[in-house]
């Protein structure tokens, strides 16, 4: 399976890029890691004119822990992120995504950004950043401007970034407090998308009571969905059992799976509510450890 | 419009000019004709076509030949030296780490990266190292032996018994 004909540029700065952007209007396409982007492009499902090579732009593969903030450059590759053991002390929900985010290969060219651009919610990491609270920086030729995870995502594969913008930098909260975080999916098999998926982080007290929560749901709603009921469930409470019983119970009413081949909707929703419980306790365990 | 490409493969330079569609397996198979890489199912599931990019390990079905500009490739044809095999051809060798051998050049290019990064991987991790590579004559338990054994050898560890295991 071969693309359709395109032009190519990879320009070698961020402003080149933008120029090329305005330039070629809606027939552009941003190329990053290229793993969704171009299996798309063989099956002719995304035909784009021109493609615009990021790889050569200096400065937008950063990952580092500054105190209060992680900072993750959009092109940062899943491994960077997956490798770092300074980000997996307070992080390690990005290991236990990493290694169900398809496979070795994938992610040592699949970028964390373009995870968050193509806008699926099938994709992983969507779920992770509601459930951390990102912050996006979206750039254009008029400078940057930051959208929080909860205004990013817009619809089936749309998102915040408008035509001639690039996704360039991820923040994310270093809450204070205990923390805890994990993400589990569901997947038939290596490489799969999920069947369901969901990412828990949990901020305590001293006391052990549930200050913040942040849930997000992978591949059950047209987008990456926040699970704003199972984190009320959990705020305010030391996430006892009823606790979580009520918050995984919640996240099974509100997503909209659908019936496909990876199960149907009953099923996909019992898989949510399981999910979520293990995960809060994973979250929890870690919060406490 | 096409491009001209400038990458190393093996260590050799090359230069030519390619459409910018043209996949990196196909201008590795069709126009430099080093056709050990190979393509098995076309959609970056299997691994056949895994190849070494700047040291990474990659699934060149899903990289345009125009993103290799300046990289320094390797393929199954570069593994083996003047001294000899790599280890891990003598491991898929010794430990009948191949049936068909149709996955034998991605597993072993993706091995490559993994004893890089984990010089002694545990059962654990080769397995998860090599998820991204399927081999349908399903060999997985002497794939994994075979790369147990290039672990030992480049460590300079003793070597683990490679003989077949017969199930009565």
């Amino acid at each position: 399976m071969i693309p359709a004909s395109f032009d190519y540029s990879a320009p070698n700065t961020l402003e080149e890029a933008l120029k090329l952007l305005q330039e070629i209007g809606d027939e552009a396409k941003i190329l990053a890691g290229g793993h969704s982007l171009i299996p798309m492009m063989k099956l002719r499902f995304a035909e784009p004119e021109h493609l615009v090579d990021l790889n050569n732009i200096p400065g937008l593969s950063e990952v580092s822990m500054n105190g209060d903030t992680l900072t993750i450059g959009a092109m940062a590759r899943e491994v960077d992120v997956e490798d770092s053991e300074e980000v997996a002390k307070v992080f390690p929900i990005f290991k236990d995504a990493a290694k169900l985010i398809a496979d070795p290969q994938v992610r040592n060219f699949g970028t964390l950004g373009g995870n968050l651009a193509h806008g699926d919610a099938a994709n992983d990491q969507p779920a992770v950043m509601l459930a951390l609270n990102a912050d996006l920086e979206i750039t254009g030729l008029d400078g940057a401007r930051t959208v929080g995870i909860d205004e990013f995502f817009y619809g089936f594969y749309m998102t915040a970034i408008q035509e001639g913008e690039i996704l360039t930098k991820i923040t994310i909260p270093v809450p204070s407090g205990k923390v805890g975080n994990a993400y589990h999916k569901l997947e038939r098999k290596v490489g799969d998308y999920a069947t369901a998926g969901v990412a828990v982080q949990l901020v305590l007290d001293a006391d052990g009571t549930c200050i913040s929560a942040g849930i997000g749901l992978t591949n059950v709603n047209a987008t990456p969905l926040r699970a704003e009921r199972s984190e009320q469930a959990l705020v305010g409470t030391k996430v006892d059992d009823a606790a979580i019983e009520a918050a995984a119970q919640a996240a099974s009413e509100d997503c909209n799976p659908s019936s496909d081949l990876r199960g149907s909707e009953d099923y996909k929703r019992r898989v949510v509510k399981t999910i979520t419980k293990r995960m809060i306790a994973k979250a929890l365990e870690r919060a406490n450890a | 419009m096409k491009k001209e490409i400038t990458l190393k493969i093996n260590g050799e330079e090359v230069t030519a000019e390619v459409e910018p569609r043209t996949l990196l397996v196909h201008f590795i198979r069709e126009q430099v004709s080093m056709t050990g890489t190979h393509i098995g199912c076309d959609t970056s599931s299997c691994g056949a076509c895994t190849i070494l990019i700047n040291g990474k390990s990659a699934k060149s079905c899903t990289i345009l030949a125009v993103q290799a500009n300046g990289k320094e490739i390797t393929t199954v044809e570069g593994l083996a030296t003047a001294d000899g095999p790599h280890p891990l051809q003598e491991g898929f060798k010794l430990a009948h780490g191949l049936h068909c051998g149709f996955c034998t050049p991605g597993m072993m290019l993706r091995a490559v990266e993994l004893l890089d990064k984990n010089p002694d991987p545990t059962e654990e991790e080769i397995r998860w190292g090599i998820s991204g590579n399927l081999c349908r004559c399903t060999g997985y338990n002497n794939i994994v032996k075979a790369v147990q054994y290039a672990s030992a050898k480049m460590r300079g560890a003793e070597l683990p018994n490679t003989d077949p295991v017969f199930v009565e």
